[in-house]
């Protein structure tokens, strides 16, 4: 059976993991590379990377440590910020990623989506989307309208129909990152999430908000996700202050399993 | 030496990254010349099965990949659409395929969300060399939307079940095959790389 999975995501900064709240005042964590191998031999299931001031600054990604990391990791890994061009995806996979993550591009550029799922497979592109719950209005019949750069510019885009449109383009993944949960430890938007998963037939990954197994777990039942992003639950220094700990990737997932979601048993001895 | 094969539709630095660190000299190969010095080879695979057969053909490494593969049976190791080229036909974009393990690729019906992405458990179903040590549900990562069909069940090493069960370790001869990201797949798929890299497939009694 195919099991839910635990993805630790990196805020990258200057080639260290950085952790922010609502998108802004990061704090640093540690340096990417570090981290990466730590979490691969925590047996994470999955890592996704944003240079999150790449697309901002209008500079390409650092792919320098996009390749330390990649060194480090031998579970799936994700990279994204500042992709503009078939040749920038090119090059982050020759750098050692899996799949890309495009998102305020993507909003730019929509056909970027089409063009990568048709030379790298569909399965390659992940369309990542900052939401934020603004209320009905005219032009955003679900409540929740698509923001970019940062969560700093809004676009007028209905969250539900961006997410179609996504896939329709070729998206084969799509996640869900709530900017009014983002590094609040106070649980996924599972409404949005579960809108988006009902909106669409390809994975969905729960993205800001998780600071306890319960969010994790209500990702992925109420939220109806098939990956759940999670940071601050693991290294996010502020964790404390908010009345919660940091957990080990062994302990949520332990956690995870008696609350009835299957996820990938953790192994306890080395192979070879 | 094993040549991982880099080509515009592979993940081959994965790969490469992966040998790194168990230590297996390998070397990325973009071209026939350096196929001819390679004792072993992965093909590694992302995308679509004809782009992946267009780009092999394209860098000309499509006649000297047959030629060792199929007259100087050099072992070989397919990774994801790097296997489901060996079969014969596949469904995505109705193309043939190398043909070298008979049967076909057909996409995944049913309500369950395509593409599969993430860790399903593996189980070994005959044994082989390549699944020495492996666990008895081994989890490994997957990524596909379309999936292999042998028609030699003799050729099925492992399944897994996805809406309905499939092929997802595949041997014929010198050639065997994931069906899973074996280079994505954490220590389990670790150790199966480390298997390949000392398979010697002409001392197997079948």
């Amino acid at each position: 059976m195919l099991t839910c999975r635990l993805i630790a995501c990196f805020d990258v900064l200057k080639g260290r993991v950085t952790k922010a709240q609502q998108f802004e005042n990061n704090i640093d964590v540690a340096p990417a590379e570090d981290l990466a191998r730590e979490l691969y031999e925590e047996q994470i299931d999955e890592i996704i990377f944003y240079d999150i001031t790449a697309s901002v600054e209008r500079r390409p990604i650092d792919l320098d440590t996009v390749r330390r990391v990649a060194r480090q990791v031998f579970v799936p890994f994700t990279v994204g910020g500042g992709i503009r061009s078939v040749a920038d995806m090119f090059a982050v996979l020759k750098a050692g990623a899996e799949k890309i993550s495009i998102d305020s591009m993507a909003v730019r550029e929509p056909d970027l989506i089409r063009q990568g799922a048709q030379e790298f497979g569909r399965q390659c592109v992940v369309l990542s989307t900052q939401v934020r719950n603004v209320g009905l209005r005219a032009g955003i019949p679900s409540g929740y309208e698509v923001f970019i750069d940062g969560a700093r510019e809004a676009t007028g885009l209905d969250a539900i129909d961006w997410v179609k449109r996504g896939e329709e383009l070729g998206a084969g993944e799509i996640v869900v990152n709530s900017i009014d949960r983002d590094g609040t430890a106070s649980g996924y938007d599972l409404e949005i999430t579960r809108a988006v998963a009902d909106a669409v037939s390809v994975p969905i990954i729960a993205s800001g908000g998780a600071g306890t197994v319960e969010h994790i777990a209500q990702g992925f039942s109420a939220g109806g996700a098939q990956g759940a992003i999670i940071s601050s639950i693991l290294y996010s220094p502020r964790l404390e202050s908010q009345g919660l700990k940091n957990l080990g990737v062994e302990e949520i997932k332990n956690d995870l399993a008696d609350r009835g979601i299957e996820v990938r048993p953790f192994l306890n001895s080395g192979l070879h | 030496m094993i040549g991982v094969i880099d080509y515009r539709a592979g993940n081959a630095p994965s790969v490469g990254y992966a040998l790194e660190r168990l230590g297996v000299d390998y070397r990325l190969v973009a071209n026939g010349d350096e196929l001819s010095r390679c004792d072993r080879i992965i093909l590694p695979g992302v995308g679509a099965a004809a782009a992946t057969i267009d780009s092999l053909k394209s860098a000309g490494l499509l006649e000297p990949l047959t030629k060792s593969v199929r007259d100087e049976k050099t072992p070989i190791l397919g990774i994801c659409v790097g296997l489901q080229i060996l079969l014969e036909h596949s469904e995505e974009g109705d193309v043939a395929g190398l043909g070298w393990i008979p049967g076909n690729v057909k996409q995944f019906t049913g309500p369950l969300r395509v593409p599969q992405i993430g860790w399903n458990s593996v189980k070994v179903v005959r044994p082989h060399p390549l699944v020495e040590g492996f666990p008895d549900a081994g989890y490994c990562y997957f990524v596909n939307s379309y999936f292999a069909t042998p028609s030699n069940p003799d050729h099925v090493i492992a399944t897994t079940s996805y809406g309905e069960d499939f092929c997802s370790i595949m041997a014929h001869e010198n050639i065997v095959a994931t069906q899973f990201h074996a280079e994505k797949s954490g220590e389990i798929g670790l150790s199966l790389l480390t298997n390949f890299s000392t398979w010697n497939p002409e001392s197997m009694s079948s």
